[in-house]
């Protein structure tokens, strides 16, 4: 168990070193000089070729590659992610005012994608062929199709410009007004969720369906155990284990989700940062939201595999 | 009196050897979702090749006079703010999301199961550097990865399939490696190995035959996703450009209609959730065809 827990991290920090490897590096794709990275286009035309040979040298620009992408990471550990192209303020000031919300949001959908989509996944797959199931997997089917971008505009449209019931766009943080905020959050964690809710669903429908055929819950029937017992007891602890491997990969959609998500609801957050900041070829933010999203999935996914040792016992005694 | 002819009916049906691919077609088109699938997509493809002569308009043409149209008459989904035909731009705009598509997966799917199928092969070091570098890939959402590629080699055709392809290899390259150790353990692997077979003649004639159908499949459900992703890149604007028409882009365009014309945002998203849907399904059915198996996995 020792040796797995060991295994896994090491791999992790290998894993996130090439991930910063991937970062430093798609900048440099950038045709040209690089120090269109730091500096925005209209000052690259005021600037003398001295004061620019003078910049790079400011920026490390004159340093051999390896040295560069030593000094960016070294600059990450104490919390330097550069400044800003645009306004020339420290990135990480600005990310810090953004990344609650993007939390925010994103823990609500991914709690939703779990209370939802697990025991509709249950539920599906001890009435396998019912009406309910087929009901459930059909709106599943709806919820790994739908484009979210075109699933908030269909929501927009329909509770808050042909009802009224939810505010179009904008976010409000919980502690200054709870109620607006709250009918603020509902269509874009919704949205945010939906990938998972469908996703979970599905993997836990056929993960049960598997389970439920198992010899154990035959015995577990022939004993006379009552069906509520059978499947809570027995039946989903093992069928639970490959959704909880999808755990990384639901974060995953859901920071991926939260560019498009946060781009119509005009909500602040990180996504629809990453979003202008590409647009505004301000890639000192474009790199650090990129790496953070990446880290954090990084990090989720060795929780989840830390967590086997503890939910399967089968790795424990490897 | 022969030894057939004692046989009751239904063993002698039962026992005949039944073509395999026949058997396979039976299997595929069991389901009627999955034939309502194929059809769909067939419906889109025809409507891609032939859009000069199916779309009722020049999908480009302005016409300011004639802008904002309702749904109906001269313009079966409307006109927008420009006076474009909605209808010639969404049959337009499955040509640039099945290229796309089509493209990105065969690229990746290539490339993916080529790193793979090395890794996977000749394990060591190669499938240490090469599945490190795929874990770490995987760390980035499709789309923020994407974005990211996408934002630094520019608008174009060619950078949108490289920036959607890097999030895809490492899909095809990870189940293909898994696929390849459990193949290369076999014995008519050895067989080979024993006969004096070069890697090369092994890997391609009788390593990737064998690891073929659970990719097939997979090949096939990624095209919704990479249908998904190129429709949220050209939501966001960051698509092959502004002149050609993509879903993506025509839902962006259409929101601050949203009020007045609706059908403009709402078209070309059902355009890409069914053509999407067409493709899960159409994956599903392939997966049961193919190996029931695979059920669960995929």
């Amino acid at each position: 168990m020792t040796a797995f827990i060991v295994r896994r991290l090491i791999q992790t920090v290998i894993i996130l070193i090439i991930v910063s490897l991937i970062v430093f590096l798609a900048l440099r794709l950038l045709p040209g000089d690089p120090i269109v990275m730091l500096v925005s286009q209209s000052q690259l035309q005021q600037i003398s070729e001295e004061q620019l040979d003078k910049l790079r040298h400011d920026y490390g620009l004159d340093k051999p590659m390896l040295m560069q992408y030593f000094d960016w990471t070294a600059g990450i550990f104490h919390g330097d992610f550069g400044k800003s192209i645009t306004n020339s303020e420290p990135v990480v000031k600005e990310i810090l005012k953004r990344l609650p919300i993007t939390v925010h949001l994103g823990v609500l959908a991914f709690i939703l994608g779990i209370i939802i989509g697990v025991p509709a996944g249950v539920i599906c797959a001890i009435r396998r062929g019912g009406w309910l199931d087929n009901l459930v997997t059909f709106f599943a089917n709806i919820g790994i199709t739908v484009p979210v971008f075109w699933l908030a505009i269909l929501l927009v449209y329909l509770f808050s410009l042909k009802l009224g019931w939810l505010p179009v766009f904008g976010y409000t943080s919980p502690f200054t007004d709870f109620v607006k905020s709250t009918r603020q959050l509902i269509m874009p964690v919704f949205c945010l969720a939906i990938f998972g809710i469908a996703g979970n669903a599905r993997q836990t429908r056929s993960a049960m369906l598997e389970v439920m055929m198992q010899d154990y819950i035959r015995t577990a029937w022939s004993k006379g155990l009552k069906e509520r017992v059978i499947v809570m007891k027995h039946a989903l602890k093992n069928g639970i284990i490959p959704v909880v491997t999808l755990v990384g990969m639901g974060i995953s959609g859901i920071l991926g989700g939260s560019v498009l998500i946060e781009t119509v609801f005009a909500i602040n957050g990180m996504g629809r940062l990453l979003v202008t900041s590409t647009f505004n070829h301000d890639y000192p933010y474009v790199q650090a939201i990129v790496l953070m999203i990446a880290i954090s999935i990084v990090l989720a996914n060795l929780i989840v595999d830390l967590s086997y040792v503890w939910i399967d016992p089968r790795v424990r005694y490897q | 009196m022969t030894t057939e002819a004692t046989l009751p009916a239904g063993i002698k049906e039962t026992t005949r050897r039944v073509g395999e691919f026949r058997r396979f077609m039976r299997v595929f088109l069991n389901r009627k979702i999955v034939v309502i699938g194929l059809a769909i997509i067939v419906i889109f493809v025809i409507s891609a090749i032939f859009a000069p002569t199916i779309a009722p308009y020049n999908p480009n043409e302005q016409n300011v006079m004639n802008s904002l149209r309702q749904p109906g008459g001269a313009h079966l989904l409307g006109t927008d703010a420009l006076g474009r035909d909605i209808l010639s731009r969404v049959i337009y705009g499955s040509r640039t999301s099945l290229l796309i598509g089509i493209t990105v997966v065969a690229f990746s799917a290539v490339v993916g199961m080529g790193l793979g199928l090395i890794a996977g092969y000749f394990g060591g070091w190669a499938y240490t550097i090469i599945m490190r570098v795929i874990d770490a890939l995987m760390a980035f959402p499709m789309l923020v990865l994407a974005l990211l590629i996408a934002s630094m080699l520019g608008p174009g055709l060619n950078n949108i399939v490289i920036a959607l392809s890097v999030g895809l290899i490492p899909i095809y390259a990870r189940l293909m490696c898994g696929q390849v150790i459990t193949v290369r353990e076999n014995d008519y692997i050895t067989a080979e190995h024993s006969l004096g077979s070069s890697s090369l003649r092994i890997m391609l004639h009788h390593i990737v035959p064998n690891c073929l159908p659970p990719l097939i499949v997979l090949i096939t459900m990624m095209l919704g996703s990479i249908i998904l992703a190129e429709a949220g890149l050209s939501f966001l604007g960051i698509g092959i450009s502004a002149s050609t028409p993509t879903w993506g882009s025509m839902v962006n365009d259409g929101r601050s209609y949203l009020l007045e014309l609706p059908v403009l945002s709402f078209a070309p998203g059902l355009a890409i959730m069914l053509v999407v849907f067409g493709f899960n399904m159409v994956g599903d059915g392939l997966r049961d065809a193919l190996d029931p198996r695979l059920r669960g996995l995929l």
